[in-house]
């Protein structure tokens, strides 16, 4: 995949505005400026929840230095935060929390589902008390594989976050959420039930394909 | 002849305000402008909760709790500073002089009177 960020769609002529520009006139479009701006400012929720966790902190540290994207800046409140990373096994003692804290999160908020095991419960999914992926409550944005990532692949994910974000339309039917007045902020948080989570899922946001058997 | 100092003039410094009120709240307009045309704005019962790690914020921040710690930190002062004087005092206590001998036995009575007084008010008593 070619991870370099596309250029938009811009009102301005392409010809006309390389012409432009070798005359030092650049010309950009609300929309373009604004997604520039957010996806090189995406600062990550401050959480860890399991080995995951180790690879992440890798990713921030210099070897690999996450601050080459802008989002170095973790934060250690949920209203400061942009980005929440599942970084590892979500228990069903602990899905209430991840969901309560991303609901806490500030507009526009996206999730990177890291690992195996936030992805879909990983090596501990026979395990009783192992959530089968975090997507069964929040929105997941970019899906990481791997036991744990390494941080080329968190890296990756990033960039391909990166690339949804310079996507985005700022009006029309296919505005993200946040620009939609109707679309929800928050979602349902499980109860801890007798026996699982109570909803099990949220339908609104999980919706797995079909399993056809031949 | 000298010439007269000129007036001070508040102009600067009142345009200096002006120009820092507006560096401020610029980017407030701009961001309730921006919320107007384009970014809802997305209240709710979870967001607007107590943020308190992910948990659910239970009671009033507003609980009283006995604090007879105090007493603690008071007695460990006297026996702290009391420690810092009586060790330099003991080394070189042959060679003072009267004066100083007194004014060490006033600051020395000034703390025992106080560990006497917490003594008596039965702080030393383990509950």
């Amino acid at each position: 995949m070619d991870l370099r960020v596309q250029p938009q769609n811009y009102f301005v002529d392409e010809g006309l505005k390389n012409e432009l520009q070798k005359q030092g006139v650049f010309t950009t479009t609300l929309e373009g400026i604004y997604n520039w701006g957010r996806q090189n400012s995406i600062w990550p929720l401050q959480f860890g929840l399991a080995c995951c966790a180790i690879e992440m902190i890798a990713t921030t540290m210099a070897r690999y230095d996450l601050a080459r994207f802008g989002a170095e800046v973790f934060r250690p409140s949920p209203r400061q935060a942009d980005l929440m990373i599942v970084a590892g096994t979500v228990t069903k003692k602990m899905a209430p929390q991840v969901v309560r804290l991303y609901n806490q999160m500030a507009e526009p908020k996206y999730v990177i589902a890291m690992g195996a095991c936030a992805i879909s419960g990983g090596p501990f999914k026979q395990g009783y008390n192992v959530l089968k992926g975090i997507d069964r409550y929040i929105p997941v944005d970019v899906h990481i594989p791997g036991c744990p990532p390494r941080p080329e692949a968190l890296i990756h994910a990033f960039m391909t976050l990166q690339q949804k974000i310079s996507a985005q339309e700022l009006t029309g039917v296919n505005r993200p959420r946040h620009l939609n007045a109707e679309a929800p902020s928050e979602f349902v948080v499980p109860k801890f039930g007798e026996h699982d989570l109570e909803p099990p899922s949220n339908p609104s946001v999980w919706k797995p394909a079909a399993l056809t058997r031949a | 002849m000298p010439t007269p100092t000129a007036e001070p003039s508040y102009l600067t410094i009142i345009v200096l305000m002006a120009a820092a009120a507006l560096f401020a709240l610029t980017p407030l307009a701009l961001a309730r402008l921006w919320a107007m045309f384009y970014s809802p704005r997305k209240p709710g019962p979870d967001k607007n909760a107590t943020y308190e790690c992910g948990l659910e914020s239970k009671g009033d921040a507003w609980i009283q709790f006995k604090s007879e710690y105090y007493l603690y930190a008071i007695i460990f002062l006297i026996f702290d500073v009391e420690t810092i004087f009586l060790l330099p005092f003991a080394v070189a206590f042959a060679g003072l002089g009267a004066g100083a001998f007194i004014s060490l036995m006033i600051f020395l009575f000034l703390l025992v009177s106080g560990l006497v007084w917490a003594w008596k008010k039965g702080v030393l008593t383990w509950r």
